[in-house]
């Protein structure tokens, strides 16, 4: 099982909060790997809020092909941020891990955002076609005010290893996975959180209905529903298509992937609709084990559950300030430990926790309620 | 030296010709005759034979010969008398004297074509060894990283839609708010939610009355008492009228093929028609004979069945292998799903079946674009019939399981595959195998499967097999009175024990389909093309059907 460890505050804070809660949750992981995904970023980023950040782990080679390979598509550079990296007793270092601002191409820069957005996943896609092979390059995110970090190793060690505890890079979202190998090679495109167009979501647990769905998403003519070297990619997909895509609100995300029995249905408001949806987008539904915790684009937090065996997972924290959703309590207590806990929320079957913008508040939506 | 006389009969067949010898024991026998008055094919009779018995008496061995006349039972050797292995003889046997062994060395293919007509039967391909079916497992368990689900205690959804599902961007939905709304204007295909094995496509006519009328009270029973949706297929030939005007016409999906028997009186019952039914079945081919029509031998065209179909008795009733009026798949089959669609109000789904063949991409693809289409159903070639060439039995048709793969796999590049179910058929359950059978077609890809031969003989304990045994379903002479209209026969059958035996069928195969699912921890939705599931120690057949090998 691996661990979660998400953050959303109105202030901006260290991804080292996410490590040190998951160091507290330290018996659920192995060390095998960390992933981080930053959302509203401050520090150097601060000021950079509109143009797209692309972050990579590259090889010499690697870094050479991807700047020209960034030149001839017009992008042109603003700014180039690296983790200041520490050697690390059983952390093998790469040569390139960077943070790379870009400016759009002169021809898209009044485009739609919807327009920008397919051409940055477009880029990133051609990336990741271009260095895979020989793994020269690993590019996991390419968008405005979002950035990734991911390295094999014991989430703390890692954090070291990124020197994140003198960083001055700092977010307002952060999501953090210490990784429990399982199924999967090590292999930095399997590694949580995973990206497409503002969405990241990290998943906990493993996804039994895995083939069908990835089956179904790449059918739906979008390039960007690839990779699955997990099986919890499908997850970040099936948020991005139903919320992005299809144009449904977020809380539907949790009716897609459990949807209700049809006689539960026909107690709701908007029955008659969903019991058409649960047939078209029947091959997304999961049976777990699955707690997905994840950020869309307007800077919503959420935490859902599988309805049957659950992963374990706790949202808690106050209003206007800061909320932690973890695997564990005790993660929780790390990450806030200054919160009411007696209004700490256990999501259950039909739950689904969304934390607005700016931690501003948290609303539990409950699938029988609607 | 032989004798001239014995040389006259050098053209006339040993019983080591023949599939099966009839082991008559004489110590046994009461010479009660049952066996000679039951046997459906006259292959046994009595006879009278003159016995040589040597004997001594006394103290010292003095043997003294003399001959007897005695009663004996006599395995014909004319091949149209031959033994077909039913065994009804050793069931009504009061002593176990009589049973008939299969011989491996026969030749039966040689000879069975006198008069120049090909050897023609009832049954299933006679093929016994393993199918590809049976030789898929399911080897995705999960174990500690993903808890399997509790076959007991969790709760499972075994269903499936039949129907056209629309792809989700064309959903009549809007967004109001935060809440999602359906335009209610906007024209839905219809579905229907039903169990994921259906008893297909088997006629009044083929069936005896009791059979049909057993299959019949136990899907409405499994509907309506025990809340499994089991849908059965009336084949080609129609219903009775009172069916079609009950309420239970639900249950059944109607079938129309290419000699259009029966639908007279389903056109003229559809005023009356207080439910829709299941479904329209367009019967374009039979994987048992692929490229002939329906075939009802006039010794099965009886009082009922000529009624419903419009009919004189004792006629031969044989379908076209094609539909007449059908030239293009582009239009004349469109028109044909359209019409039969446009019947009903648009309100039951309506598909098509056709035999398995290399050709079912290409179907299926005019299909997919169909947007009345609302399923493709596909029959192997271990499918059954009631009547067809042995030729076109044993060696017409494509296995069901590549061809199910190839087509699932096509609707997955077009990214269709939930939007037209395809429905597996020919040889689920041959060896006994129900719901693994099921299961297996369900991952390869299927949304349903249909079972014909499996339900004869687990509900009626047909007889027939893979080694020729009894199929003499064509001739009307079923000795177990599941596929004759003389009442003599079928009157041995006893409708309410089949619906007993075809709700136990169906109750146990629930039960075993939970027993596949939970350890593979699917339990909300059927795992339709849930291909990683599945693993076979056949290297050509793991890369053929894109599974995994294993060993």
């Amino acid at each position: 099982m691996c661990r979660l460890s998400a953050i959303t505050s109105s202030d901006y804070i260290s991804p080292m909060e996410n490590i040190l809660a998951l160091e507290t949750m330290k018996e659920g992981h192995d060390g095998s790997g960390l992933g981080l995904m930053l959302k509203d970023l401050g520090g150097p980023f601060k000021d950079m809020k509109k143009y797209p950040i692309l972050s990579a782990i590259c090889s010499n080679r690697g870094l050479e092909t991807l700047d020209e390979f960034m030149k001839s598509q017009g992008f042109r550079e603003k700014m180039t941020w690296a983790p200041s990296i520490k050697q690390i007793a059983g952390i093998e270092r790469r040569e390139h891990y960077i943070a790379k601002v870009y400016d759009y191409p002169e021809s898209y820069k009044d485009a739609d955002m919807r327009v920008k957005e397919d051409l940055l996943m477009n880029t990133r896609l051609a990336i990741r076609k271009i260095g895979e092979p020989d793994e020269s390059i690993f590019c996991f995110s390419f968008y405005p005010d979002v950035l990734t970090l991911k390295e094999v190793g014991d989430p703390l060690a890692v954090g070291e290893f990124f020197g994140l505890d003198n960083s001055d890079v700092k977010a307002k979202i952060v999501l953090a996975q210490g990784r429990q190998n399982t199924n999967y090679a090590i292999y930095l495109y399997a590694c949580h959180p995973f990206f497409i167009q503002g969405y990241g979501t990290m998943t906990n647990g493993e996804n039994t209905a895995f083939v069908p769905i990835r089956e179904f998403l790449m059918g739906r003519g979008n390039p960007g529903y690839m990779g699955y070297n997990s099986d919890s990619e499908v997850f970040t997909h099936i948020l991005h298509y139903s919320n992005r895509q299809l144009g449904y609100p977020l809380h539907y995300y949790k009716d897609v992937i459990t949807p209700l029995k049809d006689n539960e249905l026909a107690k709701r408001s908007d029955g008659a609709a969903m019991k058409l949806l649960k047939k078209s987008l029947r091959p997304l539904c999961i049976d777990g084990p699955n707690c997905v915790i994840g950020f869309t684009p307007d800077g919503s937090v959420f935490m859902v559950q599988d309805a049957k065996k659950l992963r374990p997972g706790v949202v808690g924290g106050t209003a206007g300030k800061k909320f932690g959703l973890m695997s564990e309590v005790c993660g929780l207590d790390s990450a806030v430990p200054d919160r009411d806990k007696s209004t700490d929320i256990f999501p259950m079957k039909y739950d689904m926790v969304i934390i607005a913008p700016q931690a501003r508040e948290v609303k539990v939506w409950n699938q029988l309620h609607v | 030296m032989e004798s001239a006389a014995r040389l006259d009969q050098n053209h006339q067949l040993t019983l080591k010709e023949f599939p099966y010898i009839v082991r008559w024991r004489e110590d046994r026998c009461t010479r009660c005759g049952r066996c000679t008055a039951v046997c459906p094919v006259k292959a046994i009779e009595p006879a009278v034979r003159s016995q040589r018995i040597v004997s001594s008496e006394g103290s010292s061995p003095e043997p003294q010969v003399t001959r007897r006349l005695t009663h004996v039972v006599q395995q014909s050797t004319d091949i149209d008398r031959y033994c077909i292995g039913c065994t009804t003889c050793s069931l009504v046997c009061p002593t176990d004297a009589i049973f008939p062994e299969y011989n491996f060395q026969h030749k039966f293919n040689h000879y069975k074509n006198k008069g120049g007509i090909p050897y023609m039967r009832g049954g299933r391909r006679n093929d016994p060894s393993v199918s590809t079916l049976d030789k898929l497992k399911f080897t995705r368990i999960s174990m500690l990283t993903d808890p399997a689900l509790d076959a007991g205690r969790h709760e499972f959804r075994i269903r499936t839609i039949l129907g056209r599902n629309l792809s989700p961007d064309q959903l009549p939905i809007k967004v109001a708010g935060d809440k999602l709304e359906l335009d209610p204007k906007v024209f839905v295909p219809p579905t229907r939610e039903i169990y994921p094995i259906r008893i297909g496509s088997m006629s009044i006519g083929a069936l005896s009355p009791h059979m049909w009328e057993g299959l019949a009270m136990g899907i409405t029973y499994l509907n309506e008492v025990e809340g499994l949706p089991v849908v059965m297929c009336s084949g080609e030939g129609g219903m009775p009228p009172s069916i079609l005007k009950s309420r239970y016409i639900k249950y059944f999906i109607l079938q129309i093929a290419s000699g259009y028997f029966g639908w007279d009186e389903i056109i003229r019952s559809l005023p009356d028609m207080t439910e829709d039914p299941c479904a329209i079945e367009i019967k374009y081919g039979q994987g048992a004979k692929p490229g002939d029509g329906g075939l009802l031998q006039a010794y099965k065209v009886l009082g009922l069945i000529s009624k419903i179909r419009g009919v004189p008795e004792f006629v031969d009733l044989a379908s076209p292998p094609t539909h007449q009026t059908k030239y293009s798949i582009e239009e004349a089959v469109a028109k044909m799903i359209t019409s039969m669609s446009m019947a009903w109000g648009f309100r039951v789904p309506v598909y098509p079946k056709i035999s398995g063949t290399k050709t079912a991409r290409a179907v299926l693809n005019n299909l997919a674009r169909n947007p009345y289409a609302a399923a493709l159903c596909i029959d192997g070639e271990d499918g059954g019939t009631g009547a067809a060439y042995n030729v076109s039995m044993d060696k017409m048709g494509h296995p069901i399981a590549s061809n199910i793969r190839d087509c699932y796999l096509d609707l997955v590049k077009q990214g269709k595959q939930n939007e037209l179910p395809l429905i597996a058929a020919g040889g689920v359950g041959k060896a006994g195998n129900l719901a693994a059978n099921a299961a297996a077609l369900i991952m390869l890809g299927a949304s349903a499967v249909d079972i014909g031969k499996y339900i004869m003989q687990t509900a009626a304990g047909c007889f027939g097999d893979e080694y020729n045994r009894c199929n003499v379903c064509n001739l009307g002479k079923c000795p177990r009175g599941i596929t004759t209209q003389d009442p003599k026969l079928y009157r041995r059958l006893d409708p309410d024990k089949i619906a007993e035996r075809v709700v136990e069928v169906f109750k146990a195969a629930d039960v075993e389909l939970k027993k596949i699912f939970a350890p593979l921890g699917r339990s909300t939705e059927l795992p339709i093309g849930m291909s990683d599931a599945l693993g076979v120690g056949e290297k050509d057949i793991a890369d053929r059907l894109s599974i995994s090998y294993v060993c």
